[in-house]
């Protein structure tokens, strides 16, 4: 073959190649072009808004928490600042090492470093986690001086709740501590619920917990703010972007009035008990007391283990709320509401007059009344006066169960009164129906007649709070109108200064006749003039009305009660009290855990309660210590025993 | 002393290849104008360093175009022959750096021999085909692809996949464009091919297997390997259309891209100039590669054409690699983006290698005459 002609081809060959060379090259070009084109056309916003997620972060500022004052501007709970501690476990190298070193130079407790363990579990790793809260000014000065030896660690004004009057009002108030894995379900829910309230909780760490500080949580909190910062990749800040403000939480101001509340609790000493104060004109709440009670400045910066196991452990239980969870078994002053029940539904007359011969037989059973050999010839205004067992007996059974438990559920017994505060417990208003839904087994579920006779004196199946009992009370005195039990009395807002007033409007009607009403006023006036309750009353300049009752806890089976009972088999000892008479400005149910008979246990805290809200001041109040002459009829005595699990006591032995 | 100026000046001109010239100068502003703003936050030594790195680019790229090629021919054996020594070199007493052996150390001064093999392979393998160009059989294939596979094994075991494989496109695009048949080759795409799974498990480093996958599935590793590329597209998409504008680039002001004046300057180029100015380096790359094609078209002899073919292809594929690499459709490999990227080695291997260009085609025709 000629060279050249080889040569030639060759060359041909070669520069077909190079144009195949060229050809590739344009086609990877326009490979990455497509690509290119892809990124930055199709996926341009998306790609843009993730350099701005990388570039911008959003640190949130916790607003300040509304404050929470009583009637008449007492702080009960507010906020402060103070210097904390804190470490970035992130910027840390060692952590323990630095905590040693911390150590030396600051007061840390094996507590603190508990503490700060656990919320280094919880937390993020670039958040700052305090080891020690509420440094003084001279440990924040030493800290200060060497702060370049801790890269990591800084200080850091943090606000903390602070509830001035510690123990005082726990229950109704509350308290708030750290957010748990609940409290998110919680947060989230409330916040697709109320799209337009701007629920964040982002950067907070703290949440109402139970009373007011969980009822009010979305009041109280606030709207988050939050700064917008440029961040590198290291996540130093690099500028501020923009800067929101937050917006303060509203303050609540409470129809709690603090004094009394104050008076009221010392009232009870150590006894365990509950009072509720009401004004029966609009449900508001003026005392609401649970004995013994806590501090909630222990929960708010996490409490501690041992004053946890301590409230937990307390036999005590300072942690319910007799007032609002707590049922007792409501006893003698169960009568009134029996009587008027008998009234509004025109079964008996008020004149109507019954020969008690000490005891009421039925079916076989023999029901008796405390009072050997009876009361002799008893009226309804006799019957509550001298709060005669077997009146009531006879009434029950002439009623019949459903009459009662219509009547009584109109004046809101069995059913959650709504007051502002979670926890609320309904009680039981025993019926037949009521029966069925509670047992499953069908011997269990029968109602029985001989039931509604021991119904009638407030015994049996029946339990109520005390707040039940004061709302009921109230009701009454209101011919009927029923006003929801409040604590906040309006919401202020802590921008603006805008006072925003809790509505108050009768939920439900029930008309009571006047006549009828007065007449059980007359009659509990009497119970304080000259029955159970003239001793704790001697000498009132007002004229009041009120009832004692006595709540079994146990079955004597027919012993007499005699002091050597364990102190916790005691009966509960109640009283419900209104005054003035004429124009009821003040109800409250009072009731002390085994207290013995409600003369002496409760009714002296009432008329303590009443003069110093009426009066303004306040009396020794030492209660008579014997009274027992003035107790007839009130320890239901001979009952039953009680069924098996029925009534729902707070406290069984 | 002017005149003795002017002819030199006249001379350097003589050899200037006008089109090359003005489109490295381009790509070279390009480069200053973003390694500017990828690192002025660190002060402007680096920039002061790259001003440097390229005027000793520019003097070794006229110094280059004024050798005959045939000069150039003379050396192709000895610097083979004498890469391949310090990559022995390297394999016994190489300096390791994060895990590979790439450098020897000189006492004052560390070498890459991967670097010097680049221009190497390339001369070796055109000086071997025009040696033996009247006479050429199945032979001297067979050992062209031992001169090729000789120093890509010695790479290979540093380990360094990535320099391997472009030193291996450069000695096959001259294979190629020696007149390797169509045939052999598609045999070998086809064995490639079936003993990739072989070569995956048995001869790939984890961390190159790591690579691969984080390319298949960057969000498997945000954090890890799949970072670069995760941030680097990020980059790259949100410059959108037209950037956001030099010196604005929140990815690189704020260093969410690694290795941003180096490797991955792209991506900060990208960002700050959008498509528009992706297009335009694109269109550079290509007009380089084109011209250097044109050239090799030209060309009067075998290893002219052979040597300024591959120069061209092989300096298209570096820049599509990187590009693909830094917008995520390549593993990352350590490959820089020419005359862009910071760093004197590549930019002068490159600029020798547009020098070779620029010699080829302005001494074509005294070698026709």
């Amino acid at each position: 073959m000629n060279v050249l002609q080889q040569k030639q081809r060759e060359l041909t060959e070669f520069r077909r190649r190079l144009l195949f060379a060229a050809f590739f090259a344009f086609l990877l070009s326009g490979l990455l072009f497509a690509r290119l084109f892809h990124l930055q056309v199709n996926l341009h916003e998306h790609y843009s808004s993730r350099a701005e997620s990388n570039r911008i972060s959003l640190a949130p500022i916790v607003p300040n928490r509304g404050n929470i004052t009583d009637r008449n501007g007492v702080i009960l709970a507010r906020n402060y600042s103070a210097f904390t501690l804190e470490i970035t476990p992130d910027q840390t190298l060692d952590l323990d090492a630095a905590i040693d070193a911390l150590s030396a130079l600051i007061d840390i407790q094996p507590k603190d470093k508990r503490r700060f363990r656990r919320l280094l579990k919880e937390a993020k790793t670039f958040e700052s986690i305090p080891i020690r809260t509420r440094l003084t000014d001279e440990e924040v000065a030493r800290f200060t001086a060497r702060r370049h030896l801790f890269p990591g660690v800084d200080i850091k004004a943090r606000l903390f709740r602070q509830y001035p009057k510690n123990a005082l009002a726990a229950h109704a108030i509350g308290y708030i501590s750290r957010i748990n894995d609940d409290d998110m379900d919680w947060i989230k829910r409330e916040a697709a619920s109320r799209p337009d309230r701007n629920i964040n909780y982002k950067g907070g760490t703290l949440i109402g917990k139970v009373g007011l500080e969980k009822q009010y949580e979305f009041e109280l909190h606030g709207v988050t703010g939050h700064e917008q910062i440029e961040v590198d990749a290291a996540g130093r800040a690099v500028r501020v972007l923009s800067h929101t403000a937050p917006v303060p939480g509203n303050n609540l101001v409470l129809t709690l009035d603090s004094a009394l509340q104050e008076m009221a609790e010392a009232a009870f000493g150590q006894r365990r008990g509950a009072l509720v104060a009401l004004d029966p004109r609009d449900g508001a709440v003026l005392a609401l007391v649970s004995n013994p009670a806590f501090d909630p400045n222990l929960f708010v910066d996490g409490i501690r283990l041992d004053d946890w196991d301590e409230l937990n452990g307390n036999p005590d239980k300072p942690m319910l709320n007799r007032a609002i969870h707590s049922a007792y078994p409501p006893g003698s002053t169960f009568k009134p509401l029996m009587a008027l029940a008998a009234l509004s539904q025109g079964r008996r007359s008020a004149s109507h007059t019954i020969a008690d011969p000490g005891f009421f037989s039925f079916g076989g059973r023999v029901f008796m009344d405390d009072k050997v050999g009876g009361h002799g010839s008893v009226d309804m205004f006799k019957s509550i006066v001298v709060s005669c067992n077997t009146y009531y007996y006879q009434l029950a059974n002439e009623l019949g169960i459903d009459a009662i438990a219509r009547f009584m559920r109109e004046i809101g017994l069995g059913m959650r009164t709504d007051i502002d505060i979670p926890g609320e417990n309904e009680g039981v208003l025993p019926s037949p129906e009521w029966k069925a839904r509670r047992f499953r087994d069908r011997e269990q579920q029968k109602w029985y007649a001989g039931e509604t006779i021991s119904v009638g004196i407030g015994q049996g199946y029946n339990a109520y709070t005390p707040l039940q009992m004061a709302h009921a009370l109230a009701n009454v005195l209101n011919h009927g109108r029923v006003f929801p039990p409040h604590l906040v009395d309006a919401v202020v807002d802590a921008g603006t200064g805008e006072t925003r007033k809790v509505s108050v409007s009768a939920t439900r009607q029930t008309p009571l006749e006047p006549e009828h009403v007065d007449f059980i006023k007359r009659a509990m006036a009497g119970v304080n003039r000259e029955g159970t309750g003239a001793r704790a009353f001697a000498g009132a300049s007002y004229d009041s009305g009120g009832k004692t009752g006595t709540a079994q806890v146990y079955s004597l089976k027919g012993q007499r009660y005699a002091g050597k009972n364990k102190e916790r088999l005691r009966d509960h000892s109640w009283f419900v009290a209104f005054a003035p008479l004429e124009a009821p400005r003040i109800v409250v149910a009072v009731l002390v855990e085994n207290g013995g008979f409600g003369s002496t246990s409760a009714a002296p805290i009432a008329r303590q309660v009443f003069d110093y809200y009426l009066l303004g001041r306040r009396i020794d109040g030492s209660a008579p210590e014997d009274a027992a002459g003035a107790e007839e009829g009130d320890a239901a005595a001979l009952l039953l025993p009680s069924p098996p699990g029925a009534p729902n006591h707070a406290v069984l032995p | 002393m002017p005149s003795y100026l002017k002819r030199q000046a006249s001379r350097v001109r003589a050899h200037l290849d006008m089109p090359l010239f003005v489109i490295v100068l381009l790509l070279m502003g390009v480069g200053l104008v973003t390694v500017y703003s990828a690192t002025y936050s660190t002060g402007m030594g680096r920039l002061d360093n790259q001003i440097v790195n390229m005027l000793i680019a520019f003097v070794s790229m006229l110094v280059v175009a004024r050798a005959a090629p045939q000069k150039i021919m003379r050396f192709a054996l000895p610097l083979y022959l004498f890469s391949l020594a310090l990559l022995i070199g390297v394999a016994l007493f190489g300096v390791s750096v994060n895990g590979s052996k790439r450098w020897l150390s000189l006492g004052f001064v560390r070498i890459q021999p991967s670097e010097i093999m680049k221009v190497a392979m390339p001369l070796m393998l055109a000086w071997f085909f025009h040696k033996y160009e009247s006479e050429l059989t199945r032979r001297h294939f067979v050992i062209a692809a031992c001169i090729l596979f000789a120093p890509i094994f010695l790479i290979l075991k540093q380990p360094d996949l990535g320099t391997s494989l472009l030193i291996g496109a450069a000695g096959f695009f001259v294979i190629f464009f020696a007149g390797l048949s169509w045939k052999i080759m598609l045999g070998m795409g086809a064995f490639a091919a079936a003993a990739l799974p072989f070569f995956w498990n048995m001869a790939l480093h984890d961390y190159q297997r790591r690579r691969v996958l984080t390319l298949l599935n960057p969000a498997s590793d945000p954090l890890g390997a799949g970072y670069h590329i995760i941030q680097s597209t990020i980059a790259i998409g949100s410059g959108g259309p037209f950037g956001k504008g030099w010196m604005n680039g929140t990815q690189t002001h704020l260093e969410f891209i690694p290795e941003k004046h180096t490797d991955f300057i792209f991506a900060v180029f990208s960002e700050e100039w959008g498509l528009a100015g992706n297009i335009t380096l694109l269109v550079l790359f290509f007009l380089l590669t084109a011209r250097g094609l044109a050239i090799a078209f030209a060309a009067p002899t075998l290893f002219s054409r052979l040597l300024a073919a591959a120069i061209s292809l092989i300096s298209f594929i570096y820049a599509f690699v990187n590009m693909g690499m830094v917008s995520g459709i390549l593993p990352v490999v350590g490959i820089p983006l020419p005359f862009i990227s910071y760093g004197g080695t590549a930019l002068v291997t490159l600029a020798v290698g547009i020098g070779i260009l620029m010699s080829i085609h302005t001494h074509r025709t005294r070698i026709e005459k």
